[in-house]
């Protein structure tokens, strides 16, 4: 079951991509990790690692354990067993804003915005971790604090810029389209300048032309900021278009890893998407 | 102003006046851009110098003069610099329709043998690069956003800031050849090279000189008295002639700002912000902003809905009258003033007209409701007639002149003559020089006097002397027994409703009328909303019978009012049918200023016009779409035919 058809490569090198760019050492690996809820095995025994500068993405049926496998690395599950290391060191049980000053920034499923709040406040927020003003000096709002949000807000502004909202800035995020939502959610996690971007399912529930810009993007981001990301998805079309490596979950378990080339063309991966009677 | 008089014979140029507005109005506003949600903005000294150093750039990289600079993109500082920069230094600015796909942009960038190529974006960019190997002369492309570039091959692809840094660096090198160049531009050296969206057929380059501009520029502004403290949002296509004289011609001779959108869909709150004081939209613009402004209303509150329509009854009575200073009783006065308070400020205001001085508007007959909707608001909207082989101006209406259905007397300095077909023709200063590499043409459209021919039938009104179009005078045809066959007169009437965004009439050399009609999908929308009517796309709304009911209804109308017309009284609709599709540019089906491309669509629809003549009552079709990323695909539907009232013309007209 575990026949590996990625090649390993030594974890302090990189590697060149297809289209020509390089990618960098190990930035975050998993070692064995299992999940548990109670007797329900979610993730078993999986390892694998994200490299700098990379478009990694986990596929799999539904039910395979991809949000779980999200959810651990993003610090909110602690794996029952296993490891997770991120940039060369072991990582112990977090909280999830830990975590987040650690550089990890993620986006979710079902959306997870301030519906009542403006694109540009939902995206602000996204920055909560990087302001150092006290809580008394913002609610006064003078000298350094002041100066800081205008700081955090040209931040935000390019961020508008770069994903094209601008015309939403000031548009609650509960009167927009699913597709936008998904934009906005995108930039609130993009303002934390994170150097691994995880993304839960971006391109659920979207229109062919939704999908084509979303992907647009997140191509733009990893070129444009160098974010490593890590992202889930059903299409598969999308995600073998955009990613540099695949990993193929099926019932918790690893059944792929690879270029995308490799993975399309790897038995157990075809029997999971199609079906084929375990035997 | 009298020494602008006297100076006006050195002032020969764009750059020229440039220069002139550094001394004049050096610390003023004369770009803004927002950009990151702020306002950002350049003064004249400012914007000379960032100009300075693109030419100097341009230089640098070894342009020639009489070289062709294309520049494609949105409406910004920065490209519109660009084509001041390629004058400075001799050479000809071309700008491009920015959403032209990459077939329709390498003709132009290979008919006129561009050189350099400056764009916005990525977007601009790839189109480019997809098409530059059926190009011979094309060698630098020269971009400004630098986003998703950093990969691109940069031996022949440079950024704005790149080049601007460069030839300020190289000032000592390129200066005197600069100073050079600017001294040899005379006023009959080309201005700027426009092309025609062409209604029919390849796009045509039209080659406009200094003297078509500046002239052009001087006497339009002096006949709606325009200052150095007008605001004007550039936010049409930089490739059309309107856009080339409303925001570099006059923006430069007067010394005005020009405002630049932020991106195409914030448009309407940066016209709230910047509260444009000349303004110019197309027909289309106006009917899209009052139908949104009559949906909304139809969703407000009881009293707010009583309110509007109350005041707005006292607006439309004595609004216009206000406005042309015609003489209104004191009461009505103190009425309106009130709905000024109440209504008609605050919504001017949101429109974000509330400080247009000067509104103009043309291309397409404007609906009289629409056009005195705005006037009867208090908002000196006027139209104007001109084409791009005018430098835009043949006829526009003088204050308190203005009525729907002209469109004014002649431009001063412009000579109009209606020939013996029925035919418009023209001679004024700001007549073109020439079709770019097309003398055939030129000698079809200009005689060796000068004149020019507009392809419009028109006449002028006896009594007021107003100028009135009625169509185009190719598409003015004859039907089967010879009365008269006006489509765009009847389109028009059609299009006046707000459910109706496009109408094609048939009939030419047959011996009845009939149309294609396309619903507007915001209305017609809103209204299957307010019914509990699902719809899934345009396709099955327009399919809807209610929608059919309603659209018969309009037809019935429009028929009563055309057989009014004794001389177009034929043209009555019999049978029509609502279209599957919305008519797009993408399909070839309009221009890229959206107006109909008949020929195209009589090939395409061939089918759909034989059923409305064969007497069936419904039709099966299949039709190609094109995607905006250039793919094609294909829709099919049965259509419904209608057959609709027609009253009874008098045969006399027929006989004659």
């Amino acid at each position: 079951m575990s026949s590996l058809t990625h090649k390993d490569t030594p974890p302090a090198d990189g590697y060149v991509t297809e289209d020509g760019r390089t990618i960098g050492g190990v930035m975050m690996e998993m070692k064995h990790i299992t999940l548990r809820f109670g007797g329900v095995v979610a993730i078993q025994d999986i390892s694998f690692d994200i490299r700098e500068g990379e478009i990694r993405a986990i596929i799999g049926p539904n039910g395979a354990g991809k949000s779980s496998m999200l959810n651990v690395m993003s610090g909110f599950y602690v794996p029952s067993e296993g490891e997770v290391w991120f940039r060369g060191r072991k990582r112990p049980p977090m909280k999830p804003f830990q975590v987040a000053q650690q550089g990890l920034a993620r986006t979710f499923q079902n959306i997870a915005l301030f519906k009542g709040m403006s694109t540009l406040d939902n995206i602000m927020t996204g920055r909560v971790t990087l302001m150092k003003t006290g809580l008394l000096s913002q609610a006064i709002w003078w000298g350094k604090a002041q100066h800081e949000e205008s700081e955090h807000r040209e931040k935000v502004e390019e961020i508008i810029d770069f994903l094209e909202i601008q015309a939403i800035r000031k548009t609650p995020v509960g009167r927009l389209p699913y597709g936008l939502q998904k934009r906005v959610e995108l930039g609130r996690a993009l303002a934390a300048e994170p150097k691994l971007l995880l993304l839960d399912e971006p391109m659920a529930g979207m229109n062919v032309e939704e999908k084509e810009d979303m992907s647009r993007f997140i191509l733009d981001v990893n070129d444009e900021f160098g974010t490593t990301i890590a992202l889930i998805e059903h299409d598969m079309g999308v995600v073998m278009d955009l990613s540099d490596r695949v990993v193929v979950m099926d019932y918790g378990k690893k059944i792929g890893d690879g270029t995308p080339d490799e993975v399309r063309n790897n038995k157990a991966v075809i029997d999971a998407y199609l079906g084929v009677a375990h035997d | 102003m009298a020494d602008q008089k006297a100076a006006s014979d050195a002032l020969v140029s764009i750059p020229a006046l440039l220069a002139r507005n550094v001394e004049e109005h050096g610390a003023k506003a004369a770009y803004r851009e927002k950009e990151y949600g702020i306002w950002q903005s350049w003064t004249w000294e400012e914007a000379a110098r960032q100009i300075e150093d693109l030419a100097l750039g341009f230089l640098s990289l070894g342009i020639n003069r009489g070289d062709f600079v294309a520049i494609i993109g949105r409406n910004r500082p920065y490209l519109y610099w660009a084509m001041v920069a390629a004058q400075s230094v001799g050479a000809v600015p071309v700008p491009l329709y920015q959403d032209a796909n990459a077939e329709e942009m390498a003709y132009v960038l290979g008919h006129c043998g561009a050189r350099f190529v400056v764009v916005d974006d990525q977007e601009q960019v790839d189109k480019v690069i997809e098409v530059q190997d059926q190009l011979h002369q094309f060698e630098h492309l020269v971009y400004l956003d630098p986003r998703g570039m950093r990969k691109y091959d940069h031996s022949h692809l440079h950024q704005y800031s790149h080049i601007q840094a460069i030839g300020r660096a190289a000032y000592d090198e390129f200066n005197p050849s600069l100073e050079r160049r600017l001294g040899e531009i005379t006023y009959d050296t080309t201005c700027v090279m426009l092309y025609t969206s062409g209604t029919t057929g390849k796009p045509k380059g039209v080659v406009l000189s200094n003297r078509n501009v500046i002239e052009t520029s001087r006497s339009s502004a002096e006949f709606d008295h325009l200052t150095a403290d007008e605001e004007v949002l550039a936010y049409l296509p930089m490739a059309w002639v309107g856009d080339f004289i409303f925001s570099v011609g006059q923006a430069y001779w007067t010394g005005f700002c020009v405002n630049c959108p932020e991106s195409a869909d914030t448009m309407m709150t940066d016209l709230r912000e910047i509260g444009p004081t000349y303004y110019f939209a197309p027909p289309r613009f106006f009917e899209t902003q009052l139908t949104s402004v009559m949906i909304r209303m139809e969703d407000a509150g009881r009293f707010k809905k009583w309110l509007f329509h109350h005041y707005m009854a006292i607006a439309r009575k004595v609004g216009p009258a206000i406005l042309d200073g015609k003489p209104v009783s004191a009461m009505d006065r103190v009425r309106y003033a009130l709905g000024n308070l109440f209504v008609y400020g605050p919504l001017k205001n949101t429109l974000g007209l509330s400080r247009v001085r000067v509104g103009y508007t043309a291309g397409e007959a404007i609906g009289p409701e629409i056009f005195e909707f705005y006037r009867s608001l208090g908002i000196n909207l006027k139209q104007l007639y001109g084409q791009t082989e005018a430098t835009v101006f043949i006829t526009q209406q003088p204050d308190g002149e203005v009525r729907a259905d002209t469109v004014g007397i002649p431009s001063p300095g412009v000579e109009v003559e209606i020939r013996d077909n029925g035919e418009v023709y023209y001679r004024s200063p700001g007549v073109f020089e020439e079709y770019y590499k097309n003398p055939e043409s030129t000698a079809d459209t200009k005689d060796a006097e000068g004149w020019v021919a507009t392809g419009d039938a028109g006449f002028f009104e006896e009594g007021s002397g107003h100028l009135r179009i009625i169509d185009r005078a190719k598409d003015v045809g004859k039907m089967a027994d010879g009365r008269l066959f006006a489509p765009k007169y009847v389109e028009n009437k059609l299009k006046f409703y707000p459910n109706i965004l496009e109408a094609v009439v048939f009939g030419a050399g047959r011996e009845m009328c009939t149309a294609f009609i396309n619903i507007d999908l915001t209305a017609v929308g809103n209204w299957a909303e307010r019914n509990n009517i699902a719809y899934a796309s345009y396709q099955e709304l327009a399919a809807h019978p209610e929608v059919y009911a309603t659209v018969q209804k309009h037809v019935e109308e429009v028929n009563e009012s055309v057989a009014q017309d004794e001389m177009l009284s034929g043209c009555q609709i019999h049978r029509f049918l609502i279209l599957h599709k919305e008519l797009d540019a993408d399909d070839g089906e309009l221009t890229r200023t959206r107006k109909v491309r008949r020929r195209i669509i009589e090939e395409k629809y061939a089918d759909l016009i034989t059923a409305l003549y064969d007497g069936s009552k419904e039709i099966f079709t299949e039709t190609e779409v094109t995607y905006e990323d250039g793919r094609k695909g294909s829709i099919s539907a049965t259509l419904e035919i209608r057959d609709v009232k027609v009253l009874p013309t008098s045969q006399r007209m027929a006989a004659q």
